[in-house]
């Protein structure tokens, strides 16, 4: 197959530019998205190249231009609208949940609202408190939205499609470390779908339910295990709302463990929601606790040594998995 | 390498704007280097003697990365390195309750546990906090299966299953009973002329007349025939006729002699004395132990009159028979002295009423009194 070599930033840029070719109701907008490229460097180059109606720098306003978002997705377009951080996007919170989520029901069925709207979330930045949350589970509360998580290229790369294609609104989240991701891509990488978990990793002893940023760490801890003689099978829930719970009990079905590793906070969190479906629908085959790998329930510290110990680890997986694991083996 | 954004993670070095030897001052552009966000100068923060360039022109390298070597006035070693910083304790969440004196047995262990018939009473768990897990339960499944019972063990486990099938029958099935007198002249006389022309090897016994007779009997009231399952009578299409035979040691088994309506004598008689042979061997089929549809219990051997019996669920009959005895029996207002015998009929009253059981018992004595049609 014909691959090229890319990091997550350039699949999500590939994506828009590929998205506002090819559908002439899409249009990105956002802060400093336009002249200054994202502020991660997501749109950098866009602007020059599809023109100043396609990329659309707004005022520093989040309730303000997520709000115009809703009114051009009511009036027939296509928008991705993006926030700088998750953080931030609360200051829109009332324009999505009220709004956004809301309308369809509102208005009796009259009126889609088939917005996009794309935020960074995580921390491990050294960002500070104010910079550096996962909320994602937050929004994951919501009925009326979709939201996702795209953790690896092929997602980063075909997510934002599918997610226009919904007559409803779709929320991406993109944890930032992962926009340097470097690896491997089909040439001819298009949409993929959005409402289904993928294994990543085929095992037997222990179910790695995870989802972004933690990923890759989740994937390393089953390296590690692995070499331990334990068998972890990790699997991406990829869309946080509505959840993949199928692919979730068949996974613990087939383990009867399960370690769920969330950036979020513990308290009320996407883990407590994926830990209540287990038992829901999986208790008979629990042959453990369910347990968690999430972060401390802190504000993100700024001291890198500090915001490393809030934040799950592969080292603190693989000492939830040996605990739980027991005498196995 | 600096870090010119809070995501960059490496940069590409794409020009040197010193070498060895050059005097730098504070705020000197230094290099320049490629990111995500474009090419940015890199300019110094010590001022002094430029010593090393470490980076080639054109590698890409992480933020942190030492990229050249200043040695500022005065200056003579590198300085040691940092002490470590100690990683703090992270604190445990709230530990589970543990109760005593409850068991820790995960839920999948328990499931598996009743599927397999593994007691867990007595397991030591492997599992967090001692507790039973599925490995737990398979190891002691297994080591259960390596351990033959003992021949007390096989009873007792043979008791039980029977007073638990006989506890509910005796619970669920609303049993009625019939009960009459067949006499057996004309059949006893058939088999002793019959008999008389055979080896000894191939002589038949009067049971087998009894079972073809039951096995045809049947065919005419059919709902005597098969199961009651799921609140509803399940009629058998075959006649398996389960046949109770006592085993040494007080063990009871009732296994089928398969499509005894439409077997002759001969076979029924040698399949008779197979299954009699293999029961108290212990090597019968397992088919022939659970797809019996009626079952006989004959006890004449033991000198009884009449049997009483107690259904086998889920079928919805038992025929019982007594010993065959002369007796006095009333024939065209004399009495004569005849072999007669009690036959009775344990019926499910849920899939049958005493009208048709007491149809099948008249039937069974007709077929009785034309031995050779058997």
């Amino acid at each position: 197959m014909n691959t090229i070599k890319t990091t997550y930033r350039e699949a999500v840029r590939e994506a828009i530019r590929e998205a506002i070719r090819q559908d002439s109701r899409v249009f990105l907008m956002g802060e400093d998205v336009g002249r200054y490229g994202g502020c991660f460097a997501v749109s950098k180059g866009l602007l020059d190249e599809l023109g100043p109606e396609r990329i659309r720098d707004t005022p520093l306003s989040e309730s303000a231009f997520v709000g115009a978002g809703i009114g051009a997705a009511m009036g027939g377009m296509r928008p991705i609208v993006e926030i700088m951080t998750v953080n931030f996007s609360l200051l829109a919170l009332d324009q999505i949940l009220n709004n956004a989520a809301t309308i369809l029901h509102m208005s009796g069925g009259q009126f889609n609202i088939p917005l996009v709207i794309r935020m960074a979330t995580g921390g491990g930045r050294q960002l500070a408190a104010q910079h550096s949350h996962s909320l994602e589970g937050w929004y994951a509360h919501i009925p009326g939205i979709k939201v996702l998580a795209p953790a690896t290229l092929e997602d980063a790369r075909g997510m934002l499609w599918t997610a226009l294609e919904d007559p409803d609104p779709v929320l991406i989240f993109e944890n930032a470390l992962l926009y340097n991701l470097e690896g491997e891509l089909p040439a001819d990488a298009g949409p993929v779908g959005i409402d289904k978990a993928k294994v990543l990793r085929s095992g037997t002893d222990v179910s790695l339910i995870t989802y972004g940023g933690s990923l890759y760490k989740t994937l390393d801890a089953a390296e590690r295990l692995a070499g331990e003689g334990i068998s972890a099978e990790v699997l991406d829930l990829r869309t946080l709302r509505p959840l993949d719970t199928p692919a979730i009990l068949a996974s613990v079905a087939k383990t009867h463990r399960a370690v769920i590793v969330d950036e979020g906070w513990r308290s009320g969190s996407i883990s407590a929601e994926i830990s209540t479906r287990l038992m829901e629908g999986a208790f008979y085959e629990l042959d453990a606790p369910v347990a968690r790998v999430c972060s401390a329930e802190v504000p993100m510290p700024y001291p890198k040594h500090l915001e490393q110990a809030a934040l799950p680890q592969a080292e603190t997986i693989v000492q939830t998995v040996r605990q739980l694991v027991g005498g196995h083996g | 390498m600096p870090s010119l954004g809070s995501d960059m993670e490496a940069g590409t070095l794409v020009e040197w704007l010193i070498k060895p030897g050059d005097i730098v001052k504070r705020g000197d552009i230094v290099a320049v280097v490629e990111t995500q966000k474009g090419a940015i100068d890199v300019e110094t923060f010590e001022a002094g003697v430029v010593e090393q360039i470490l980076v080639p022109v054109g590698e890409k390298v992480p933020v942190g990365a030492v990229l050249a070597l200043i040695r500022s006035e005065g200056e003579a070693a590198a300085a040691p390195p940092p002490a470590p910083v100690p990683v703090p304790e992270r604190p445990q969440p709230q530990a589970p309750i543990v109760t005593p004196g409850r068991a820790r047995i995960s839920p999948a262990a328990r499931k598996h546990a009743g599927e397999l018939g593994v007691d867990l009473a007595g397991l030591t768990g492997t599992g967090p906090g001692g507790a039973v897990t599925l490995d737990d339960v398979e190891r002691a499944a297994q080591s259960a299966k390596l351990k033959p019972p003992t021949a007390a063990e096989r009873h007792a486990a043979m008791r039980q299953a029977i007073g638990a099938a006989m506890a509910r029958s005796k619970r669920e099935i609303p049993h009625y009973y019939l009960g009459t007198t067949i006499d057996m002249s004309r059949a006893m006389a058939w088999l002793q002329t019959e008999n008389e022309r055979r080896p000894i090897t191939e002589r038949l016994l009067h049971a087998v007349l009894l079972l073809k007779a039951v096995a045809l009997a049947v065919r005419q009231v059919p709902e005597l025939n098969g199961f009651w399952i799921n609140g509803e009578s399940r009629p058998s299409q075959d006649v398996h006729v389960g046949m109770g035979i006592s085993l040494r040691g007080g063990g009871l088994v009732a296994p089928a002699l398969h499509q005894a309506d439409s077997r002759s004598l001969d076979e029924l008689m040698a399949g008779l004395r197979d299954l009699v042979q293999r029961a108290r061997t212990g090597s019968l089929r397992s088919s022939e132990l659970s797809d019996a549809t009626l079952t006989i219990t004959h006890l004449g051997e033991q000198g009884v009159d009449t049997v009483y019996g107690i259904i086998y669920p889920p079928r919805v009959a038992l025929v019982g028979f007594g010993r065959v005895l002369e007796r006095p029996w009333s024939v065209n207002g004399k009495i004569e002295s005849r072999p007669l015998l009690q036959a009775t009929l344990a019926a499910d009253h849920r899939a049958s009423n005493g009208h048709r059981g007491g149809l099948f018992l008249t039937a069974l004595d007709r077929l009785l009194q034309e031995p050779e049609k058997l």
